[in-house]
Formats: structure tokens, sequence, C-alpha cells
């Protein structure tokens, strides 16, 4: 038995087929991925993301450490609330994992990290706190759940407490705001709007009916990475790790070259790359054959070289598949993928592939 | 979970057999195998024509998760494919034992039916695995 997140009985409830991720007992679905993917792209849907690893940091130096700690710039968040996604680099410049901050206070900090690499990113972020006397709290106390879709604000809205209801309405996207002991912020990983929401665990499997009640689809792991694909978001382990820099992985836009002078982790071996003729592309594809992409299948460019599929799959809203792959530095826009012997035909397209239930590619 | 047809044997890899009155056998993956792979979304079918040994590569199916091989449960030539699901792979998901059957094969030899089971003992081997 792994762990279990707090809506672990609603799961089984709901009919949910359980597997393994990471060491919890997950909802891969509820009866079919795909309705639970649709669900999300034209009403509604919600995930149980408890078991995601939520830090809160605190010192009167915390900024200055995070702006240390992270290749995005802390600096950027102005106000109350505001939420930054970042990478966290190790001293080679490689991905020890991909988070987003919070700027809670002038002296606090939230961070979300993924749940698969919560020891060593604990680890990590203790050891290079200490010297700048920042505080690190797990916070493992907390559930949280992501309400996703272009339905899924005005949905949940009349289940968040009356006092903070407008305000949480009024939240413009990567923003968030403390709504009595819940945090409810405007962020998530479909590629559609909606809230994340993290509350205190004893309150999570209640909050999870009422959102079933108001007409919101239960949706598991397996629908979360068929919509985030689609909307090429990392996943990490899959995309990119630690012998990956965030500059081959499609991330340059988390990393903040300005100033010039902000000595982060990795800034050096990341400086280097930049400008390197060798640099890897990180693109999208299209499959123009019939088949299934899948991760780690073998990319072939013509007189250039190989490269790797890092997260394939089947589109639901497409009816294609589609990947996301890191293949050599040059100037091509079509490649051929091996798959069961066969090389099949992509083109290379610009990424996201869907954003907002549109479709931004052309098929 | 539906019940078996009786008509069927099956094997431990989670395929039914139908012998026809021609002497042809019909072969599709059963509802559990179905349920397991979630939702079709391709089906990769061999050539009519084409010979194939017992436990060889048949088809690939593949769902939103992962593709999976089908194996020939016995040797022989293919007579017929499924075409149908070339456009609606989740047919097999909506109706395994009916219009989702994915190929018809002449056998090779006599069918072994020690070899496969019946609906009866089928269903305790999916008991077993449930265990």
């Amino acid at each position: 038995m792994g762990s279990r997140t707090p809506l672990y009985d609603s799961h089984i409830d709901a009919n949910a087929r359980i597997v393994d991720f990471g060491g919890w007992d997950m909802p891969l679905h509820y009866g079919s991925q795909k309705e639970e993917h649709h669900a999300v792209r034209q009403n509604a849907g919600v995930f149980d993301v408890s078991h995601m690893t939520i830090v809160d940091l605190a010192g009167p130096r915390v900024r200055e450490f995070l702006r240390f700690l992270l290749a995005n710039d802390v600096a950027r968040l102005q106000a109350y609330g505001k939420a930054l996604y970042t990478s966290m680099l190790n001293a080679d410049g490689g991905v020890i994992d991909d988070l987003i901050v919070y700027f809670m206070a002038d002296t606090a900090y939230r961070l979300v990290v993924n749940a698969s690499t919560r020891e060593k990113d604990l680890a990590w972020i203790r050891k290079q706190a200490t010297p700048f006397d920042v505080t690190v709290t797990e916070r493992a106390e907390l559930a949280m759940v992501a309400v996703q879709g272009p339905n899924a604000r005005q949905l949940a809205a009349p289940l968040i407490d009356a006092d903070y209801r407008d305000a949480a309405l009024a939240l413009k996207p990567f923003n968030g705001m403390q709504a009595g002991d819940v945090f409810i912020a405007r962020t998530g990983y479909t590629g559609e709007d909606g809230f994340e929401i993290c509350m205190p665990a004893a309150d999570a499997p209640a909050f999870w009916t009422q959102l079933l009640a108001a007409g919101i689809a239960p949706c598991g792991l397996g629908a979360r990475d068929t919509l985030r694909l689609e909307a090429a978001m990392n996943l990490y382990g899959s995309d990119m790790d630690e012998s990956t820099s965030p500059l081959e992985a499609g991330l340059e836009w988390t990393v903040a070259w300005e100033p010039a002078d902000r000595d982060f982790i990795g800034r050096a071996p990341l400086e280097k790359l930049r400008n390197s003729p060798d640099r890897q592309r990180f693109v999208g594809l299209l499959l123009e054959d019939k088949g299934v992409l899948r991760n780690h299948q073998k990319v072939v460019v013509d007189g250039i070289g190989e490269g790797e599929i890092t997260s394939g799959g089947y589109s639901p809203t497409m009816d294609k598949s589609i990947a996301l792959a890191r293949v050599p530095a040059g100037d091509y826009d079509a490649a051929k993928v091996e798959v069961r012997g066969k090389l099949l035909n992509v083109r290379i397209v610009k990424t996201p592939f869907v954003r907002n239930g549109q479709v931004r590619i052309e098929i | 979970m539906t019940e078996l047809p009786g008509d069927l044997l099956y094997t431990d890899e989670h395929e039914w057999l139908r012998q026809e009155e021609d002497g042809s056998v019909t072969i599709g993956i059963t509802d559990h195998a179905q349920a397991a792979l979630g939702d079709l979304v391709y089906v990769e079918l061999p050539d009519v024509g084409e010979e194939v040994d017992a436990g060889g590569e048949m088809a690939v199916v593949e769902s939103v998760k992962a593709a999976s091989d089908v194996y020939a449960p016995i040797a022989g030539e293919i007579l017929e494919v499924n075409e149908d699901l070339a456009d609606d792979p989740e047919t097999i998901n909506s109706d395994p034992y009916g219009d989702g059957w994915i190929v018809r094969m002449q056998p090779s030899d006599d069918l072994d039916e020690d070899a496969l089971m019946t609906p009866d003992a089928y269903q305790q081997f999916l008991d077993e695995l449930e265990d």
C-alpha cells in the first residue's frame, strides 16, 4: 500500500481505478480518461493534487534566498499572492525540479513542488537555506485540489466562503489569496482557466463532495497527463531531470537572465549553453501518419541527427497523436519517429497544441 | 463486470476465441483486458494472408495510456481483419465480444481446447487475479 491523500476514500466511492504514482495510491481515471479530458476542456473537472508537496519558507532574508535558489527571479513578484513558475537547478545547471512560488508576505513565500521529488527537494532547499537563516516548513497537513475548465471558477465559487468569494473570482491569472484557512490561486496544469485550492486535510472530503454535486467531473492522473501534454506543460522526470538544462527543455522563459549580476545556482553553465550552436531544440511534434507517439521513441532528422520524444501520447481534443521532443540543433520543420521498426512522419509545430479549449496548431 | 459469453474460449492473455461453423476462429480481447487498457485510440492490424505462429505478435492495441501487443493464441493464417477498428478503435471498449472483434483466422491445426479456458475456468482465473 502506498501513501494515501485525504481524498482516497472519496476516489474509491467514485469508482476510481487506483494506480501507484511515485509511492502514492492515486486515481488514474473514474471510468473514461477521454471523457474526463473533454470535461475539463468543455466544462469543469477536479483533480486531487494533495500528493504534491507544499513548502512554506519564512525569514527576513527569504527573498534574497529565493533569488539565489531559483532560476526565475522572485523580485518579479510585486504584489502579495502573485505566483511565478520556475525551475530549481543544481550547480551543473540541471533541473532538480520545477515548481510554483507564491509571494505570501514580505518575509514569507510558499513553494509547491512535485510529489516524486519531495525528499531530494526538501533536502536541497534546507541545505541551501541554512546560511540565509530561512525556516523551511513542509505543510503535509494541507490537501490540495485543482478545479479546471472554462466553467470551473463559476461552478466552484458558491463553495467558497462568502466573505472571500468576490475577491476569489476577481483573482487574475497566476494570482492567489488566503481565504481564512484556505488558499485559493488561479493556476493549473491543464491549459484551462481554474483554481488550485489548498485546505486543511479534514475539510477536503466534504469540499470534494460539494464540487462533484456542483457538476464538476472527478478527473484522474490520466486526463491530467493528456491535458498538460496538449498545453505543452512540462512533466518533471519525463521532459527534464537533473541531467537536462532548462534551455533544452523548453524552459528558457522561466530563466530570468536580468539583472545580469544576480547569481543564482546553475547560472554559469546556463550562460555557456545559451548561445551554443549545439544547443538542442525542444519542440512539439504532430504525427501525420496513423499511430501513437510515446515517450522515449527515437526522432530521426535526415542529414542532421537523432533526438528523443520526452512526452508522447494521444490528444483527445485533436484526435491525433502529439509529442514533446528534444531534437538536434538545426533549421528544419519535419522529422521521422521510429515506432516498432517503422519510420512515421511528424511535423514540428509551435506549442501549445491546445489552450483554453482551442486547438492552436494547424492539423 | 459483465457476464462472460458462454460460447467462447479464453486465454490467460485475456483473449477470446470463437469457433465458427466454417472452421475459422474469430479472436478478440476480453472485457477485463479492455477495462485494464482504458480508452483505446489506435489498433494496428496484421495483413490478410499473413501466417502467424502461436504466441507470436498479431496486433497492437494502443490506449491513451500505452501500447500493448496482442499475441496470436493459435497458429494459422489471417483470413480477415476488423477494418472498422481503424476509425473506431473504441468499439473494443464498448463491445469487446461483438463488434470489437480483431481478426478471423484459419487455424493450422485443430483447436486444442485443453490449452484454452472455458468461461467458468476463465472466470475463476479472473477471480484469482483479484485476490
